[in-house]
């Protein structure tokens, strides 16, 4: 879905030119032929899902009904952030995936390899090469660009569903924009703990119009939300809905006057790089409580550490860090 | 010395090739074949077909056995090779009263047209485990079979469904019609309210114990419908799929299937009188404890339209239907063991600034400053 990417139809040609070479499992005589096509779902799935990413991005914070598929890795695995990415995928991409903010964490590993198998696409570790970015739970802390997109994994994206449990009411609410519940709720917080007490998947208000869970990441990411020049698309696989921010939109955390929207500020910088201003991971390093606090954006991390940055357990020979 | 965290992808290679020496077990024993989980577990292979909703005993079974056992799991396979087969389109409705019938029993009639036909069921056997079994024992003594009804013409009048003669008399609602063709669950999201051509959808994808426990709740009071068992029957039905080329239908193949009846009492109401209801199952295989579940549990998912009052789980729409599937419930339960470090470190930010505020005397690592 970069700037290059030909027309759907010529993309959806290739894939299906490509669909000839994919990898046919060998299956034992009496059994149907296994086969699977340029990243595992079939073009008519990618229209459908296509279809329900164009009116999301028109009706931005929106969440669309669509018909997700099963897929090969189960449901809270990141089922709907896959099949965005399957259906926007084109074979010039380069795709990055990332867990918590790691490239390293199994889940993140098990997604790229996904890829890697099933459309043969270009992967990196780095965020300023990708033109997607998968993400779960964490947005990157270097500033995104346009053309590149953040498809994010969305266990829950009804951010009224704890309010109310019900989808034929929830779906009244947002058509009514009848947001008191939620605001209800932040002022409870605020009467029965001093604070708004929810700390991830904050929810924000977009375009001036819906009021839109940003998946779990951390409230300290809301901010790059607003007005980013990257499209950022939503995928929730098991609840079968999709939603969008296009570029620079207007991303506002709900919040009162008197009680502004706040995001974590860590005392320490990153133990391994000295970031300051970045969200960072507890590391437990004993049993008699040594922690040390480092970036949770691995990449941004091991790029500050290349150019020589430091931080106080910086290991002192360069053979030692890995 | 904190050493980040690589190597995922070697760990995860290796585990993968360990779960492949664990699932094959001691080399020794000769390994399990397709055949033999397809031919003597075939209660697993019905189970993981009906779920799974795909009609193919060799890949049920290796499923089964890829999955170790482990039927969710497998009907999880099962799903995710289903979702990328193409449709060519709808069959016809399978006519069930023309079933080659292996096992029909009623629990309404002592005796009816057709008969009860007792096939093969753990119903009336002692639950004693037999050691015959345990050693590859002789080959069980040839059953004596009753001539079934042939399906060339007689089989159909001989074997009406019990629910067929009852509606002759007037005394069961007339099986509620649904105008327009059924929606395709697997092809558009589920929204509510759902039909009921949906809702039998769901169910008879959805998971057999979770079913079971709603079924068994209605019994016990929570949406009591004074069930009775109808009919249940197994066999084999033709499935038809109408070529318009052709202009006529042309027969697929067999599937068995287990179709259960529950007939229901129904006090009647202004305009309609006392007459019995329907509540209806349909599973692959011989998979009787799902097929009397869904029956149940349409049953009382049908309160609005029999002007019931509204009081249980069971009759929760978008309880149940949201529920019922165990791919999506075992998923979004099993997920929890992925990282979540970076929420829980947002919370634990959060609880220890609310603790120290609390006057605590805690190590406070992080504080929050206007943004």
């Amino acid at each position: 879905m970069n700037a290059q990417t030909p027309t759907p139809q010529a993309e959806s040609r290739q894939a299906e030119a490509r669909q000839a070479e994919t990898r046919q499992a060998k299956t034992p005589a009496g059994m149907p032929a296994i086969t699977y096509n340029f990243a595992y779902l079939d073009e008519q799935t990618k229209r459908m899902i296509r279809r329900a990413i164009l009116k999301a991005i028109a009706i931005p914070g929106y969440q669309v009904p669509f018909a997700s598929r099963e897929m090969p890795m189960p449901y809270g695995w990141g089922t709907g952030g896959v099949q965005v990415t399957a259906a926007i995928l084109g074979p010039d991409d380069v795709l990055k995936v990332i867990d918590q903010g790691s490239d390293d964490t199994t889940n993140a590993v098990a997604i790229r390899g996904f890829f890697e198998t099933t459309a043969g696409v270009a992967t990196t570790t780095r965020t300023q090469d990708a033109t997607i970015i998968q993400t779960r739970h964490r947005i990157p802390e270097g500033a995104l660009q346009a053309g590149q997109v953040l498809v994010y994994q969305v266990p829950i994206p009804e951010p009224l569903r704890f309010l109310e449990p019900r989808e034929t009411e929830t779906r009244k609410l947002h058509g009514l924009a009848d947001y008191g519940l939620m605001h209800v709720k932040l002022y409870e917080d605020i009467a029965r703990h001093g604070h708004i007490a929810t700390t991830y998947a904050y929810p924000v208000e977009v375009a001036g119009r819906y009021v839109m869970d940003p998946s779990p990441i951390p409230k300290f990411d809301n901010p790059k939300m607003d007005d980013s020049p990257a499209l950022q698309l939503f995928g929730a696989g098991r609840e079968k809905r999709i939603y969008a921010i296009p570029p620079h939109t207007k991303v506002v955390p709900l919040d009162f006057e008197d009680h502004p929207f706040r995001v974590q500020h860590f005392a320490k910088p990153c133990a391994l790089c000295g970031a300051h201003g970045v969200y960072l991971d507890e590391v437990i390093l004993d049993d008699r409580g040594g922690r040390m606090f480092v970036c949770s954006d691995t990449d941004y991390c091991n790029t500050r550490q290349a150019e020589g940055h430091t931080g106080e357990m910086s290991a002192p020979a360069p053979e030692a860090a890995e | 010395m904190y050493v980040a965290v690589k190597g995922g992808e070697t760990a995860i290679r290796n585990a993968h090739a360990l779960l492949a020496e664990t699932r094959r077990g001691d080399p020794a024993v000769p390994e399990i074949g397709i055949d033999q989980i397809a031919g003597q577990l075939t209660l697993a292979v019905d189970r993981v077909m009906s779920e799974g909703s795909l009609y193919d005993r060799p890949l049920a079974a290796l499923a089964i056995k890829q999955a170790r056992g482990d039927l969710i799991e497998a009907i999880f396979l099962v799903r995710a090779f289903r979702t990328t087969l193409p449709r060519f389109g709808y069959c016809l409705p399978v006519d069930t009263a023309r079933m080659r019938v292996e096992r029909r029993i009623s629990a309404t009639y002592k005796d009816m047209p057709g008969g009860q036909v007792l096939g093969p069921t753990f119903d009336y056997t002692h639950r004693l485990l037999d050691p015959s079994l345990a050693g590859g024992g002789a080959a069980p003594a040839e059953p004596a079979r009753a001539p079934l009804p042939d399906d060339a013409g007689a089989g159909i009048a001989a074997m009406p469904r019990v629910t067929d003669i009852l509606d002759g008399e007037g005394l069961i609602e007339p099986a509620p019609a649904s105008g327009e063709d059924p929606r395709d669950l697997t092809r558009e999201p589920l929204s509510f309210p759902a039909d009921r051509p949906l809702r039998l959808q769901n169910l008879a994808r959805g998971d057999e114990g979770f079913l079971l426990a709603l079924g068994y709740s209605t019994q016990r009071g929570y949406a009591r419908t004074h069930p009775f068992v109808g009919e249940v029957r197994f066999g084999e039905v033709e499935v038809e799929l109408f070529v318009e080329e052709l202009g006529f239908a042309v027969p697929l193949g067999a599937v068995s299937v287990t179709e259960c009846q529950m007939v229901n009492q129904f006090k009647g109401s202004a305009e309609v009188p006392p007459q019995f209801t329907r509540g209806y199952g349909f599973a692959f295989g011989q998979s009787e404890r799902k097929a009397m579940s869904m029956a149940l549990v349409d049953r009382a998912l049908r309160f609005a339209e029999l002007g019931e009052e509204k009081s249980a789980p069971a009759q929760d729409e978008e309880f149940v239907l949201s529920h019922s599937d165990n791919v999506q419930a075992t998923g979004f339960v099993e997920h929890l063991k992925l990282p979540h470090y970076v929420d829980f470190q947002a919370e634990l930010e959060l609880v220890r600034r609310m603790r120290a505020e609390h006057g605590d005397a805690l190590p406070q690592t992080t504080q929050e400053a206007a943004e």
